[in-house]
């Protein structure tokens, strides 16, 4: 079954490839995602590409990436476990510290009930695991309306909570 | 019923539709769980961060008390689902929270909607994410405050409610907060510890500690910042939390608290580190303005008090008539901010019933008394007691009177039977030991009230386990429940201390079978008797003559 993805709020097809090795030699033509120690090995070659794109280990330090969130188009983050919350932390990083405004996808282990909290913190594309549907995984992203604390996708809500009609408080 | 002007925080529309977006978000994930559609690998987590645990004989529902308040409204709430869901009665826990322990998995989403009706939740009470807020119970009377903790306490509620980055942390986190000069919140070992405080120039801000915890590896909590400005609180939270959850180890979890994290870079690394990561956010758009935090401050308002002259002549005299009045309330009253007033505590540690257990006949009677006693408010502390902040003196022979009728009027709060007790191997899968029946033994034992007056100031905790929820390593007497061979044992430490000059217990030796533990209890107050200088509390003593005569005499004992 291909991977299912979901991206700015629609299931669509995956164009890309994701290079999970970290040493490969050959690399294949066409839109494709290498891995950190991949891209630092050989990022002139690569970058010339136009279509690569680099995923990071929960591990891995965005900082790595810095120089290169101008020009790449996609950048995936690596959630082994649900519950390792690493990612999170460098979603916001990427989006908010290094300007990154290309597709920042999450992989690995993304399901349907954390698509919220991820797109809080600047994920825009899932690709959700495979023994879950993408269709149904879709409404994890309307868990929550709002929420207080300031994310990548809001101000904190006591910034807004004064403002013409937005909220009824009683 | 009587009606007053809330003193505590009420959700306005915005609140409560993100309490009732999570019910309806952990009602479909129960139904995917319940239709095969999540697997329990995939739910625990849900479920844990819902309150949620599967315990030794039932599931164990925690529902979070914010920072301990309570109206009279939630409290018969919970006896009403304690009644329709549970057996009747509820544990108040250590974090100021209250658990049942039968309810069915399948009722839980019912439970939380109905919990979401009087604006409660169970929403990280359990998991690897930021747990419920504690303070002061004595929050907003007590004479010894900075400024009041409550405002505070609800802005860093609503920061770790529901926040996107860090559910999936490394493991649980803890967040103390108090403005008095005398700590009754284990400040010192939580994860973090804000003390407010002011500086020179009048300003509020936080000492803020970190790294302190209980658990496998006790450590008090180190200073990072002595000064923060009050606007910068949650731009700094959100950057300690950022270092820790990068960086906190999740290949161990013994070692994942953030405790180890700051002790393995050392204070100061890890200190350079946070103000780092904050050097990006501050100033920026979660700084807290001064109307958010005065917002916040009028959901507490004094409540409508009498203006009364100061100590009420009726209550003295009751005081010098009547000794078992007299002697509650020198344990169980506490002198108020406001002239003629008293705080009271209501005490769940009756000789028989399991520390912070009540029944929901109790709850309502209790709600009852506070709202015709003290302005339907009430406390839970974190040692798993009750609190009536506002009651005048006048009122305290009388509500002393219906409290003993309800059994939660032993004169023992700080006395040696008032016993802070984890769960235990009776409920709790985690347990290598019974808690309960250790409490038990050790309340008959000593239940002559002038010895136990005499005995004077003493903290005793007991854990069933290393994980420390009965806050053992910070008892003056300290009793861990151990696993040898399959049995259970109990380790005894004595010489901790909450408070402002925290201090771990240290362990006396090999440890003891169920049966000897009221004997070396016995043993370890006989020692202090002989050893203790005038007006001197039993950890006063341990601290001045060391554990070495203790010792003897309980093993000396122990060979016969």
């Amino acid at each position: 079954m291909p991977q299912q993805l979901i991206k700015d709020r629609t299931v669509v097809d995956d164009r890309w490839t994701l290079l999970r090795d970290v040493t490969s030699e050959p690399i294949p033509p066409g839109p494709i995602i290498v891995s950190l120690p991949v891209w630092k090995a050989r990022r002139d070659e690569l970058a010339a590409r136009g279509d690569v794109g680099v995923w990071l280990a929960a591990a891995d330090d965005p900082a790595e990436l810095a120089a290169d969130t101008a020009t790449l188009p996609l950048i995936a983050v690596d959630f082994p476990q649900f519950t390792d919350g690493r990612g999170y932390s460098i979603g916001r990083l990427l989006r908010e510290r290094y300007g990154f405004a290309g597709e920042l996808r999450a992989i690995g282990d993304v399901q349907r009930d954390q698509l919220y909290y991820l797109a809080q913190c600047g994920f825009n594309a899932f690709a959700i695991r495979a023994d879950h549907s993408a269709g149904d995984a879709l409404a994890g992203l309307a868990a929550f309306s709002d929420g207080y604390q300031l994310t990548n996708a809001r101000t904190p809500w006591f910034r807004r909570r004064a403002e013409p009609g937005a909220t009824d408080v009683r | 019923m009587l009606f007053y002007r809330s003193v505590m925080y009420r959700y306005d529309s915005f609140d409560q539709r993100l309490v009732d977006e999570r019910v309806a978000q952990y009602r479909d994930q129960t139904r995917r769980y319940l239709a095969g559609d999540l697997t329990e690998d995939d739910f625990r987590p849900l479920r844990l961060q819902n309150g949620l645990y599967i315990q030794k004989y039932a599931p164990m529902l925690r529902i979070s008390i914010p920072y301990g308040l309570l109206s009279t409204l939630q409290l018969r709430t919970l006896a009403r689902i304690g009644r329709k869901y549970d057996r009747s009665y509820g544990h108040f826990t250590t974090r100021q929270n209250i658990q049942f322990n039968w309810p069915k998995l399948e009722d839980v989403p019912d439970i939380l909607a109905e919990l979401a009706a009087v604006e409660m939740h169970a929403i990280q009470t359990s998991g690897n994410c930021i747990r419920n807020i504690t303070s002061d119970h004595f929050a907003g009377v007590a004479g010894d405050e900075v400024a009041d903790p409550r405002p505070y306490s609800e802005l860093v509620r609503q920061w770790a409610a529901l926040h996107p980055e860090f559910a999936y942390l490394p493991r649980k986190f803890k967040i103390a907060i108090t403005a008095a000069t005398t700590d009754r919140t284990a400040l010192l070992v939580h994860d973090i510890g804000l003390q407010i405080v002011r500086n020179d120039a009048g300003e509020i801000g936080f000492r803020v500690i970190v790294g302190g915890g209980m658990g496998r590896t006790p450590i008090i909590g180190h200073v990072i910042r002595e000064f923060l400005p009050r606007a910068e609180i949650l731009n700094y939270l959100d950057a300690i939390l950022r270092v820790y959850n990068r960086y906190g180890r999740r290949d161990n979890k013994y070692k994942a608290r953030v405790k180890i994290l700051v002790k393995d870079r050392t204070p100061e690394v890890f200190a350079r580190d946070v103000e780092e990561e904050w050097s990006h956010q501050r100033g920026g758009p979660a700084t807290v303005p001064d109307e958010e935090i005065e917002r916040l401050a009028a959901h507490f308002p004094a409540p409508s008090y009498d203006v009364l002259a100061g100590d009420d002549p009726t209550y003295k005299s009751e005081l010098a008539d009547n000794r078992a009045f007299s002697n509650w309330a020198k344990r169980n009253v506490h002198s108020h901010k406001v002239a003629g007033y008293a705080i009271v505590t209501l005490s769940l540690k009756k000789t028989g019933v399991p520390p912070g257990d009540v029944t929901s006949d109790q709850m309502d009677a209790i709600a009852d008394l506070a709202d015709h006693y003290s302005f339907g408010e009430l406390r839970v502390s974190h040692e798993q007691n009750l609190i009536f902040a506002d009651v005048r003196q006048a009122d305290l022979f009388a509500l002393w009177t219906e409290l003993k009728a309800l059994g939660v009027a032993t004169p023992n709060i700080g006395l040696l039977t008032n016993i802070v007790c984890c769960p235990g191997g009776d409920f709790c899968s985690l347990a290598n030991a019974k808690s309960i029946p250790i409490a038990e033994a050790i309340q008959r034992r000593f239940d002559d009230l002038d010895y136990l007056h005499d005995i004077g100031e003493l903290d005793l905790n007991i854990s069933g386990c290393m994980n420390a929820c009965g806050h053992h390593h910070v008892g003056h007497i300290g009793i861990l429940g151990v696993d040898k061979n399959g049995a259970e044992w109990y380790q005894v430490s004595i010489g901790g201390s909450q408070g402002n000059d925290a201090a771990l217990g240290k362990v006396i030796g090999p440890s003891f079978a169920a049966h000897q533990m009221p004997d070396v209890i016995s043993r370890l107050i006989d020692t202090y008797i002989d050893n203790r200088h005038e007006d001197e509390a039993f950890v006063d003593t341990v601290h001045r003559i060391g554990i070495e005569p203790f010792k003897e005499r309980v093993y000396a004992a122990a060979a016969h």
